[in-house]
């Protein structure tokens, strides 16, 4: 440990000099502000980064979703563009796409990686290959892995990888990408495994925390595995469950680079197009700021209702 | 592994070592080292050799497992044609400017309101930690346009990378973390260092910051791995083919250029980050399961 000046003092076991002269004398007050100003000095830089690039848009974008800029020129138009967007015929299948692969990703990308690290966690061998295997394609770059899932495993043909799996299985093959029922199973299992890494190490952390007595205890108790698994295993790791489910929920629901990358945008039919890739193409190519805006409105307040479900849920559980 | 020998885990060790029990472990251990290994080695090893193939090779059914007739040319066209090496250096130098933003201006405000804790401190943390419910898209608009032009000073931010590191240093996620540990440092060695008269930046350095390594290496992953895999964000405020970051860059070229050079450009791409990785993974490991994240 580097403390450098009189070590001394700071032994542990030698009692601290009572009521030590302040290094320089000043009154109770002038300290306190001194203390507080060099707090402030500390927070500063962060504090206006936040300013300037989170709290300001925040509330930016609430007021830009009530305007319209035309030449240079900003006017109040009320809900006008909130009626827009509401009128953009990819509006409803954008919101039915996003939920439908926030749902499946919860079933998949959530419960899969608990069970992996619950298997991960029994292993005595092998452990560090496997931990390191389920953790690389998280250092991909997004845009690498999911050229990889189009090229080579959702190609339609039989000479893609998934194809040439089923085929030697003798199950049906598919089109993926160019079947609109596909569509999202598909990009969820691109994103699972782009992703299922990070939850893996989290779970396993917290699996380590669970106390070896209390499986003793539901062993002694004659339960069985599942048992053990549904009583100690999933009441001990609740919060990090309850956490990442959040977590899991607002990530999946700005579904954006892979309707982007694996479906070209939209997909087949509008089977891919998402809100947040939506926001995207209002924003960005139909030079629609403000429906754009308004739209990340509409997100945020269905997430906030969300957010109070869940407030709620918890809450009761306790 | 050593550091389990003794804990005991959903089954009993005894449970493992007895006659079926081995069987079973032993099996499933087989079973699931192939699985992982097909599951998350084999894409990479498909798009690796895949790179490697003709356009023909590619489209043949059955696919063939090893490419008959390797074209290296494909890497040195992807190399080239797509610049990658100003590609690269470009996500570098991102990286490495948001790692010391946030690394000095994040663990500089987490150790105020851990420990100098100024008034309106827990306001402060409160509104930073709200922002970790707002989804990032949600923002983008906004957040553009208040880059286009900043506030106050008038400043036009795209294309300079001032608009990739100040808003990645208002992360809550790293503050919470650096907060947390820095709570669980004993006031009593603070107080120690403000009686030898240490002024509150000293105490950081010499006490703190020494002390907190592995949450700073954790807060440091995050930084770097952030940049790497951001992708609409650095798409919108880089605009300019010269300031691209790879990601987006081999996107940018996927349109008009054969798969087999995307697919290549997409290896190169992929290997600074993995070899980094497989470099530091028993850091990186051990730093995300025990230094951070308990519940």
């Amino acid at each position: 440990m580097a403390i450098t000046t009189a070590p001394g003092t700071t032994r542990p076991g030698r009692p601290a000099r009572p009521y030590p002269a302040p290094p320089r004398p000043s009154s109770g007050f002038g300290r306190k502000v001194r203390d507080n100003l060099t707090g402030h000095a500390f927070l500063i830089g962060a504090v206006v980064c936040f300013a300037v690039f989170s709290w300001y848009p925040m509330i930016r974008g609430v007021v830009m979703s009530f305007q319209r800029t035309r030449r240079g020129e900003t006017t109040w138009v009320g809900w006008d563009n909130y009626l827009r967007i509401l009128d953009d015929p990819s509006f409803w299948p954008a919101w039915k796409n996003t939920i439908y692969f926030t749902v499946l990703a919860l079933v998949l990308g959530y419960a899969v990686p608990f069970f992996v690290a619950i298997l991960l966690n029994e292993f005595r061998h092998a452990k560090g290959y496997l931990r390191i295997l389920v953790y690389l394609p998280v250092m991909l770059p997004p845009a690498s892995a999911l050229f990889l899932f189009k090229y080579y495993a959702y190609d339609p043909s039989e000479a893609g990888l998934f194809n040439a799996v089923l085929k030697a299985l003798h199950l049906p093959t598919s089109e993926w990408m160019q079947s609109p029922e596909m569509t999202m199973p598909a990009m969820v299992i691109a994103s699972t495994w782009m992703n299922m890494g990070s939850a893996v190490l989290i779970y396993l952390a917290a699996l380590q925390n669970i106390p070896g007595e209390l499986y003793e205890a539901a062993e002694l108790d004659g339960a069985g595995i599942w048992r053990r698994i549904v009583n100690v295993t999933v009441p001990q790791t609740r919060l990090i469950l309850l956490l990442l489910a959040m977590l899991q929920i607002v990530a999946t629901m700005q579904l954006f680079i892979e309707p982007l990358i694996l479906a070209n945008g939209a997909g087949a039919e509008d089977s891919a197009t998402s809100v947040a890739y939506l926001i995207y193409q209002h924003g960005f190519f139909q030079n629609d700021l403000n429906g754009a805006a308004a739209l990340g409105v509409i997100m945020l307040v269905v997430l906030a209702g969300f957010s109070a479900v869940y407030a709620r849920l918890t809450a009761k559980q306790d | 592994m050593a550091q389990d020998s003794g804990t005991r885990t959903l089954i009993s060790p005894a449970q493992l070592r007895r006659g079926r029990g081995r069987v079973v472990y032993w099996t499933l251990l087989t079973v699931v080292v192939v699985v992982f290994t097909l599951v998350f080695l084999g894409p990479l090893y498909w798009m690796v050799t895949g790179a490697l193939k003709s356009g023909q090779e590619i489209a043949q059914t059955p696919p063939t497992l090893f490419p008959r007739d390797p074209q290296p040319q494909n890497y040195v066209d992807a190399w080239n044609n797509l610049d990658l090496a100003k590609l690269l250096f470009n996500t570098f130098y991102y990286a490495a400017g948001a790692l010391l933003f946030q690394l000095v201006l994040d663990t500089a405000a987490a150790y105020s309101l851990s420990k100098l804790r100024p008034v309106f401190g827990n306001a402060i943390l409160g509104l930073m930690l709200a922002t970790l419910m707002i989804p990032a898209m949600v923002l983008i608009v906004p957040q553009y346009v208040t880059v286009i032009d900043l506030p106050i000073l008038h400043i036009n931010l795209l294309d300079s990378p001032f608009a990739i590191w100040l808003p990645l240093v208002a992360n809550a996620f790293n503050i919470f973390l650096l907060k947390r540990f820095f709570d669980s440092i004993p006031e009593d060695l603070m107080a120690a260092a403000l009686m030898d008269g240490a002024t509150p930046l000293r105490t950081l350095w010499s006490i703190i910051l020494p002390m907190s390594r592995p949450i700073l290496g954790v807060v440091s992953i995050f930084a770097v791995t952030a940049v790497w895999k951001d992708f609409l964000w650095p798409k919108l405020v880089m605009p300019s083919p010269e300031t691209r970051t790879v990601s987006v860059g081999i996107y940018a070229f996927a349109g008009g250029t054969p798969m087999n050079v995307v697919i290549a450009a997409s290896v190169i791409a992929a290997i600074p980050t993995v070899v980094i990785f497989l470099i530091f993974q028993r850091n990186i490991m051990s730093g995300l399961t025990t230094g951070s994240i308990k519940g």
